[in-house]
């Protein structure tokens, strides 16, 4: 196997880009979104991007520890908190722009849609699911919770189908992009398969 | 191309139009790609001319109209009308066309007809949602539409070869397409090459996909939802950016209550 190097240094310029690209295209997005014509439905374009981006970041978040496994490049361990908190960061902003943007702080109908809309439920459970781990990030919290640490952090086995189960739910018809991002995180669960045959037998002694 | 039309003043809205920029960058046209964007990208280089449109069915005078007679065989209107889409958004848009029931007259319907069906060109090399399951979203095509023959008769059931003084853009649904506009966007049908008539209610393309989500009527209709959001209110879309308090509460048949009487004695929410 060819063998990639990437040191400790560049890993670090890696996590800088992470947060550049990130930012900067989310302030970019919404600039033009307040400020310009150059969206239609400027609604419409901040919660299709925040949430795919919300997406993007979740699986790239996943793909940093088969990349280490596969390729020895424990340096990139410094990316999946940044690309984790960042696909926090956007689904925070996916659902303040729904309240704000799309309902127009009609409560009632947040309300209404927390009760009876399954996929504004299941988008909801994953968002708490990710918030549990954005908070817990901390090298502090990872101490004090020990090894229930790991075990909360794999709730991201739950959260990531959920979001796009939210995602394929809200559309009117599955074209292309949702059947990409399922096709992912398949990929990327089955590089997990040693994994889960560890906790399948742990399970089923 | 420039359309000239004679203004409807008594049929039109006198709300804020939705610019046209904003009417012609935003459509939801699944023969050219699922997202809004993708019919003004995908459908510039459609071809409208030659167009037939052929009127048949349980007519006693079928007859086909090309694509030069859409613009002159029947007196066009300008009307101010609102589009209301089943997603939840609307706009204010200024049709140029001419009333549906005067293209069925001159087809003499036989007394039989109780339904007027459409359908749009299928036309894969043109319209890549039409080849590829994967840019169209997986609907059956051709797209297909239906009126109940009294909806279809109705002044303000409108057939559009045009907007904002011009003929439709590609992906407004050139060179003609339905607007019946108390009724949700998707049953006005884009680029009709068939309008027959018919004894029994024909199949609608969404309802077809979706039974349980979008039926034949699609009145618009505040009190029945979609099974997975709310229809009491909706977002206009004008000219504002993502600021815009824009959320007003949406009318019973798209404030169109002269069509109510369409309906006496129908249980509307079991024909939505």
């Amino acid at each position: 196997m060819a063998s990639i190097r990437i040191t400790q240094t560049q890993a670090r310029w890696l996590r800088v880009i992470v947060h550049m690209l990130a930012a900067v295209w989310l302030c970019w997005v919404y600039y033009h979104a307040i400020a310009t014509t150059r969206y239609s439905d400027p609604v419409e374009e901040v919660l299709h991007f925040t949430g795919t981006g919300a997406i993007n970041l979740l699986l790239l978040s996943l793909t940093i520890s088969p990349l280490i496994r596969r390729f020895r490049l424990s340096p990139l361990f410094a990316l999946r908190r940044p690309l984790g908190l960042w696909a926090l960061a956007y689904g925070l902003t996916h659902v303040v722009s729904f309240i704000l943007f799309e309902l127009q702080l009609d409560w009632q109908q947040l309300l209404d849609a927390l009760i009876s809309r399954p996929y504004i439920i299941v988008g909801f459970i994953a968002l708490l699911l990710l918030s549990a781990m954005g908070v817990t990030s901390t090298r502090g919290w990872q101490r004090r919770l020990g090894p229930r640490w790991q075990r909360l952090h794999n709730s991201v086995y739950v959260a990531a189908p959920l979001v796009l189960l939210h995602y394929l739910w809200s559309l009117k018809t599955i074209g292309l992009e949702p059947l990409l991002y399922c096709c992912a995180l398949l990929l990327l669960m089955l590089l997990r398969r040693q994994q889960w045959q560890r906790w399948w037998r742990r399970a089923m002694p | 191309v420039p359309l000239d039309a004679q203004a409807a003043p008594d049929v039109s809205t006198s709300e804020t139009l939705t610019p046209e920029q904003r009417v012609i960058s935003h459509n939801n046209f699944y023969e050219f790609g699922t997202a809004k964007s993708d019919p003004k990208n995908n459908a510039q280089g459609f071809k409208v001319d030659p167009w037939t449109l052929q009127i048949d069915g349980l007519v006693e005078a079928p007859y086909s109209l090309g694509y030069e007679d859409l613009t002159t065989a029947f007196p066009l209107q300008e009307r101010i009308y609102r589009l209301r889409c089943v997603e939840a958004w609307s706009m204010v848009i200024p049709w140029i066309g001419f009333e549906l029931n005067a293209l069925l007259k001159k087809a003499k319907p036989m007394s039989s007809a109780r339904y007027v069906a459409f359908e749009t060109l299928y036309d894969p090399e043109q319209m890549p949602g039409q080849a590829s399951r994967f840019v169209g979203g997986g609907i059956d095509y051709p797209y297909v539409e239906g009126l109940r023959i009294d909806e279809a008769m109705h002044p303000l059931t409108i057939l559009s070869v045009g907007l904002y003084g011009k003929t439709l853009p590609a992906q407004n649904g050139a060179p003609i397409r339905l607007v019946v506009p108390w009724k949700y966007g998707f049953k006005s049908i884009k680029s009709i090459v068939r309008i027959r008539l018919t004894d029994t209610q024909p199949p609608t393309t969404w309802n077809r996909l979706a039974p349980q989500e979008y039926g034949f009527y699609a009145n618009v209709n505040p009190a029945v939802d979609h099974p997975r959001w709310s229809q009491a209110s909706e977002r206009r879309i004008t000219s504002g950016g993502l600021l815009a308090r824009n959320r007003i509460d949406t009318l019973p048949f798209n404030g169109y209550s002269e069509v109510a009487s369409l309906y006496k004695g129908m249980d509307l929410r079991r024909y939505y």
